[in-house]
């Protein structure tokens, strides 16, 4: 006897939940051979806004975390993903209509990457921060200090290696993220999503949304309370007057990046979601 | 569904007169003196509360959609039916200063902002928020922003009347224009009705100035501590019978503390007592109301219960601190188009 197919739902991800989209949406998403696959939850501007009242929420407490512990709930999740490497591989193989080598090699190098960028959690600020001369009895001191809450348009060619590209960099330095998923390949950023909800993680951290990018995308550049935008999976959209948008509360901007070398590990993305703080200190008091 | 419509039996009372004192009302209405025994009986012949059928009616009046124009209307009421509030153990002068310059200014960014009710202060801090309201100070009806104080040893009320009456005077001489009493809930719950009657009407007796008039008087009920809604509805035909002109939920230091059915059931009461005795008294959901969202379904709930004359600054309030700031982010949205952050609105 045949067993009854359990299909999955794909939800989004907000504060540690994983909730329907507020407008009660949602949009089909096929195979490459266009066969049905899965109802994905199409959010709406409202679920982005509680996207970012979670971010904001735990920015402090992720911020706050040493860089030791973020290095560390970063590589948790490698080795989280690294467990689950099957389900992920055929989710890609299904969706994106390549070879299971292929899709393996895609989550091999996204696992990679987690494990790159958590490495940097503890040497970056060493890399991007200075202790300068100063002329007078001062230590000078710069330090890369996180922006905040940061929205990003996840790579549209890619599965997995693309969102995660755009993702590990911005938490590194101890942002929060909400990150639009690609409109075509959302299911395995859900899957993903079900990894960081149990690699410690704190919840609002990150906040998966899926849907189209062009509708949701110009309430986060708008957004009052976004401190920087990344627009790398946005190249398909008015980006420019994304730009715009985010011009008017001085948003960091990233602009975006098309081909397969899109978000590619650098040291750049992280540091492009920091803000410079520096000190003065007496060196003593005589 | 309207099981709630409760009409007491009593004496006829001849409605509306304003000769009519309190207490001349209350025997009216009890047909005797309020001690234990006449109270006991009329408060439990109140018929009981059907609590799924107050939920369920609670539950959709929460679920009515206000959009555009009329949720621009509904926050600016918001806005100006609330008791701005701060009760720490940590306040300060300095405390009370600044939230007076948010009751006056809500949102520094845009002038058209309307004016909050009243600040509500411990009874100590009233001078200092006189001292700040300056010509802003007086009554809310007019625009201008009025001083509650919280008294009978706020808030868990656990001391002798004396020091409750002492209490009151104290804050009423300072300047205040609203008391804000917590009522005996242990001998509420004893059943000795006649001593919390007894106790409202005194402090409601101190609340009187040299001039002859009185500062209004808002009865905290705590109904997180009354346990069920026919105590609820008990102590609300109490306090309103003793003399309160407002009956307030809570004190916002005991959870539950405001709820949309307790809300709607103190709402109850204030509509069958007018219309028993044409008199109007005031309701005040206090504490937990945090959102706009959630602020707005009780603006629909008093609507839909005593009628929309009853949102006006000396008949509804909302006992709150964190509201106004949502208020004024929602206020943002709808003026600017687009989302905003607690980085634009005032810290509190």
């Amino acid at each position: 006897m045949s067993r009854l197919a359990v299909p999955k739902t794909y939800k989004l991800y907000i504060g540690g939940a994983f909730p329907r989209s507020e407008s009660g949406r949602t949009y089909e998403v096929v195979a490459a051979d266009g066969r049905f696959l899965a109802n994905a939850a199409k959010a709406s501007r409202k679920d982005a806004r509680d996207a970012v009242v979670a971010a904001r929420g735990a920015v402090a407490g992720w911020a706050g975390a040493t860089a030791y512990n973020r290095g560390q709930v970063l590589y948790r999740i490698a080795e989280v993903l690294e467990g689950r490497r099957a389900q992920f591989a055929a989710e890609i193989e299904e969706v994106e209509g390549v070879s299971r080598a292929v899709a393996a090699a895609q989550v091999d190098e996204a696992i990679d990457r987690w494990v790159w960028y958590a490495g940097w959690a503890d040497k970056f600020a060493q890399v991007a921060g200075n202790a300068n001369p100063v002329a007078g009895p001062y230590f000078n001191i710069s330090v890369p200090e996180p922006s905040g809450v940061i929205a990003v348009i996840a790579p549209q060619d890619s599965s997995l290696v693309g969102f995660v590209s755009a993702l590990a960099p911005a938490l590194v330095a101890g942002n929060s993220v909400v990150i639009v998923a690609s409109e075509r390949f959302p299911l395995s950023s859900i899957s993903l999503a079900e990894v960081l909800a149990t690699s410690d993680v704190p919840k609002g951290v990150v906040n998966v949304l899926t849907g189209s990018p062009a509708e949701i995308a110009p309430w986060l550049a708008s957004h009052a309370d976004v401190n920087a935008i990344d627009l790398v999976g946005a190249g398909g959209l008015d980006w420019v007057s994304l730009e715009i948008d985010a011009a008017d509360t001085l948003k960091r901007v990233l602009r975006p990046e098309n081909g397969p070398d899109a978000a590619a590990p650098a040291l750049g993305r992280i540091t492009a979601f920091t803000e410079t703080k520096t000190v003065w200190h007496t060196k003593s008091l005589r | 569904m309207n099981e709630s419509q409760v009409t007491p039996m009593s004496a006829p009372v001849n409605p509306g007169t304003a000769l009519v004192t309190a207490r001349e009302r209350a025997l009216a209405v009890l047909g005797g003196e309020p001690d234990d025994q006449t109270l006991g009986r009329y408060l439990h012949g109140i018929p009981g509360v059907d609590a799924v059928g107050l939920e369920q009616r609670a539950a959709a009046l929460g679920t009515r959609s206000i959009k555009t124009t009329s949720k621009r209307w509904a926050l600016d009421k918001i806005i100006s039916l609330i008791d701005l509030t701060t009760l720490e153990g940590a306040d300060t002068p300095g405390k009370v200063r600044s939230l007076v310059a948010k009751a006056m200014n809500p949102d520094p960014a845009d002038p058209t902002v309307p004016r909050v009710a009243a600040v509500c202060v411990y009874g100590d801090m009233v001078p200092f928020a006189i001292e700040a309201l300056g010509a802003a100070h007086g009554d809310p009806d007019d625009g201008l922003i009025s001083v509650a104080a919280v008294a009978t040893a706020f808030p868990s009320g656990r001391s002798s009347l004396e020091i409750k009456l002492a209490d009151t005077a104290e804050a009423v001489a300072a300047g205040a224009d609203e008391i804000d009493m917590v009522i005996d809930r242990g001998a509420f719950l004893a059943g000795r009705y006649g001593e919390v009657f007894d106790q409202i009407a005194a402090v409601k007796e101190a609340c009187r100035r040299p001039d002859g008039t009185s500062a209004s008087l808002k009865v905290i009920l705590e109904t997180g501590e009354l346990v069920t809604y026919d105590n609820v509805r008990r102590a609300s035909w109490l306090a309103i019978l003793a003399g309160g002109d407002f009956i307030k939920t809570s004190t916002g230091k005991v959870a539950p503390a405001a709820t949309l059915p307790v809300t709607l059931l103190m709402l109850e009461v204030v509509r069958d007592w007018h219309r028993l005795t044409g008199h109007r008294v005031g309701v005040k959901p206090a504490g937990g109301i945090r959102s706009s969202k959630d602020a707005i379904k009780y603006l629909v709930t008093v609507a839909e219960t005593v009628g929309e004359e009853w949102l006006v600054p000396h008949l509804f309030r909302f006992g709150a601190s964190s509201l106004l700031n949502d208020v004024l982010l929602q206020r943002q949205k709808m003026t600017s188009g687009h989302y905003s952050g607690a980085d634009y609105v005032t810290i509190d």
